[in-house]
């Protein structure tokens, strides 16, 4: 332990023992009487002392801006430029999105983010017997290029960057994506944004998987392989702690199970031949931020500076852009609740300024009815708002890692940093991510933790305000956003039409070409990109890759 | 959360649940916590995994002779899930299973499944405990040994 004293001439043994001592009387005169009956553990069960003080941190971190970036990976951070405020959003028809995208553009919203429907994040489309009752639901349905080009009708690709949660089918999206710029007449290397990709936590968490683990992780290194050197700006894969949070996991096996995917993914590039620099600078994370405050921010302070370690000193990665982890920032659903839904602005608007604290590069602000619904206009302009209220009233944007220094905040990110190391061990135990996720290790470490949280709701151990406290006996409905089928029925309509007017002579070359890049075990991503723009279909493409590879079977158990 | 039936006559044996996922949608957390909850209550629980069509789960249930079905549904996709599994199990001459569940599902969705012979559905928030109580109730007016 080192502690930082104001003059260099103290004694630091001296000074050690002053504080201590210090700490002792004033523990012996402040504690016992003047303490609540509560639960003053984090929401993930790490404890939290009366008090923090110099005796509970190390040396001071590193400026912002320098490895390994604890304090943030830019040094202005914010002050050089707000973080990008991009809301999450996608349903019904092509054309439903289209509208929702100008109406967020045009209300100060500086990115896209693209919510796909079911059967799209399963690789079916929008006509399959299996799609039934799910098309546009939860989100858009994109089943070709032709659903590509009307989502982005009117929004200039090469100006707007843009955000895709798809996973199963990533590859296939992308290029639809590609190939819908392509008909814009954007130059590809322009496109910025994001794909999430992310396999391995759908595999632990998330659950919209098609192929088995191995090729599912072979497509991933293609698209780095191929993005490093079309789409130079554009982030290959958004390795994702998002859903194994929700699924029910801790903050501490959020970041290390997030971190262990990312290492695997790097081990695989490496392993493909590629130079760690030339595909790790793409890479890119996402968190979710939940209620517990403090432990957020440190999760992500503690994130940077594990990521920028490993890549060095384990990976051998010099170019300091593959040692710096971009990430977005999501609220978090599941912390919401259906009980008078408003309560969740609060939240919502607590958790927000905890992303921001934390330095994230993007937010998005879940609006106050996601536990009832799709939100509305209406909710998804407060959640907005929120953030821009977060940016530009209170102040918060000012100065880069406002929290650097608080003997809470450090001792929490050590902490946080700890108990990653201790899991990182665990899976290296069991033979790496890989061999976690066949055994379902992971799947049932989040399970537990689930199943615990569910039991500390119930005993009341943890207050959920408005569920198992403050509960309104009279609670009056509010207004949500219905989607009907009448989305199944247009998209279903505009299948036939699209279907119909394409060259299937083409179609089915493609797609062959397609199933025999797979076979061969080349790149697969030029052949996948001529399907997209020869107007296949989703499902037609996932399908002969199955032909080839064969689906995915989970572990059941709960 | 397992006081429902402390002071109620034993059941004849102890009631057979099966926890469905239908549809596409992969989020099975409270489908999970449910079912180990069922389970420590004193159920006897299957849990059919994820991805399944309404075919799939009739058929398990009849072929595991269960007494409840529990769907869990956070897609949207209720006001078609439901109907076709009740439609299935009374096809397969099993309309005695109980029909229930929970997720995202507006009340007055509810209301119109119920109507079409659908069990209690559960919103978010609910304690394990309602549904436990729940199935016990039924149970012991139900349940033949």
């Amino acid at each position: 332990m080192t502690v930082h004293v104001p003059d260099d001439t103290t004694d630091q043994a001296a000074e050690i023992t002053r504080l201590r001592a210090e700490l002792e009387s004033w523990k012996a005169a402040a504690l016992g009487t003047r303490q609540r009956a509560a639960d003053f553990s984090t929401i993930s069960g790490l404890p939290i002392e009366p008090v923090y003080t110099a005796l509970d941190t190390g040396a001071p971190a590193p400026l912002p801006g320098n490895y390994p970036y604890t304090r943030g990976i830019h040094p202005t951070m914010y002050r050089g430029r707000l973080w990008t405020m991009r809301q999450f959003a996608g349903f019904g028809t092509a054309e439903d999105t289209n509208a929702r995208y100008k109406f967020l553009l045009e209300r100060g919203q500086t990115g896209l983010s693209v919510a796909f429907d079911f059967p799209t994040l399963m690789g079916y489309d929008a006509d399959h017997p299996r799609s039934e009752g799910e098309v546009g639901k939860c989100g858009v349905a994109i089943s070709s290029l032709a659903d590509m080009e009307t989502l982005f009708d009117g929004i200039p690709l090469d100006k707007v960057s843009v955000s895709m949660t798809i996973n199963g089918p990533a590859a296939i999206l992308f290029c639809f994506f590609v190939a819908a710029a392509e008909r814009q007449g954007v130059d590809i290397a322009a496109l910025q944004g994001t794909i999430q990709n992310d396999i391995l936590k759908e595999f632990v968490a998330q659950h919209a998987w098609i192929y088995p683990v191995e090729p599912s992780l072979k497509i991933i290194v293609d698209l780095f392989e191929w993005t490093s050197t079309h789409t130079p700006n554009w982030n290959s894969i958004s390795i994702s702690g998002y859903h194994i949070r929700e699924a029910g996991s801790t903050a501490a096996q959020e970041l290390a199970f997030t971190l262990v995917n990312g290492f695997t993914y790097v081990e695989r590039g490496i392993a493909r031949g590629l130079d760690v620099d030339q595909f790790a600078p793409r890479l890119s994370f996402f968190w979710d931020v939940h209620n517990d405050f403090f432990e957020e921010i440190a999760k992500m302070r503690a994130a940077r500076r594990i990521w920028a370690r490993h890549l060095r000193e384990r990976y051998g990665a010099t170019d300091e852009r593959s040692l710096k982890m971009r990430f977005h920032c999501q609220t978090a659903g599941v912390s919401l609740t259906a009980q008078q839904p408003l309560n969740n602005v609060a939240r919502v608007a607590y958790q927000a300024m905890a992303a921001v604290l934390g330095g994230t590069q993007s937010l998005h602000t879940n609006a106050y009815d996601e536990t009832l619904a799709l939100p509305t206009e209406h909710s998804v302009r407060v959640a907005l708002r929120t953030q821009q209220i977060l940016a530009h009233e209170t102040g918060v944007a000012h100065s880069a890692d406002p929290l650097g220094g608080s003997y809470l905040v450090e001792a929490l990110t050590d902490r946080l940093e700890e108990e990653a190391e201790a899991i990182f061990a665990e899976v290296e135990a069991m033979g790496g991510t890989v061999a976690a996720i066949e055994a379902g290790w992971f799947q049932r470490e989040i399970a537990q933790s689930a199943a615990r949280f569910q039991a500390e709701v119930e005993t009341g151990g943890k207050v959920v305000v408005g569920l198992n406290a403050f509960v309104e006996d009279d609670e009056q409905p509010i207004d949500i956003l219905r989607i009907d089928e009448s989305a199944e029925v247009e998209q279903r309509r505009r299948m036939v039409a699209m279907r119909a007017s394409r060259d299937e002579s083409l179609v089915a070359s493609r797609l062959a070409a397609l199933e025999a890049a797979g076979r061969d075990d080349r790149n697969i991503i030029p052949a996948m990109l001529d399907c997209a723009r020869a107007y296949c279909t989703l499902y037609e493409i996932r399908h002969v890759l199955e032909e080839v590879w064969g689906a995915y079977r989970e572990p059941v158990f709960f | 959360m397992m006081m429902a039936t402390m002071d109620s006559p034993p059941l004849p044996r102890p009631v057979r649940v099966l926890v469905a996922k239908p549809g596409l949608d992969g989020h099975d957390r409270g489908a999970k916590v449910v079912a180990a909850a069922l389970r420590d209550a004193g159920m006897e629980v299957i849990y059919t995994g994820l991805h399944q069509t309404p075919e799939m789960i009739a058929t398990a249930a009849v072929q595991e002779d269960v007494d409840v079905v529990g769907l869990s549904i956070l897609s949207g996709a209720h006001m078609t899930l439901f109907p076709r599994v009740r439609a299935l199990l009374v096809e397969m001459d099993r309309p005695d299973i109980l029909l229930t569940g929970g997720g995202i599902i507006p009340a007055e969705d509810i209301e119109s499944l119920m109507a079409l012979g659908v069990g209690k559905l559960f919103g978010p928030g609910t304690p394990t405990g309602d549904l436990i109580a729940y199935i016990n109730d039924w149970a012991r007016t139900n349940l033949t040994a």
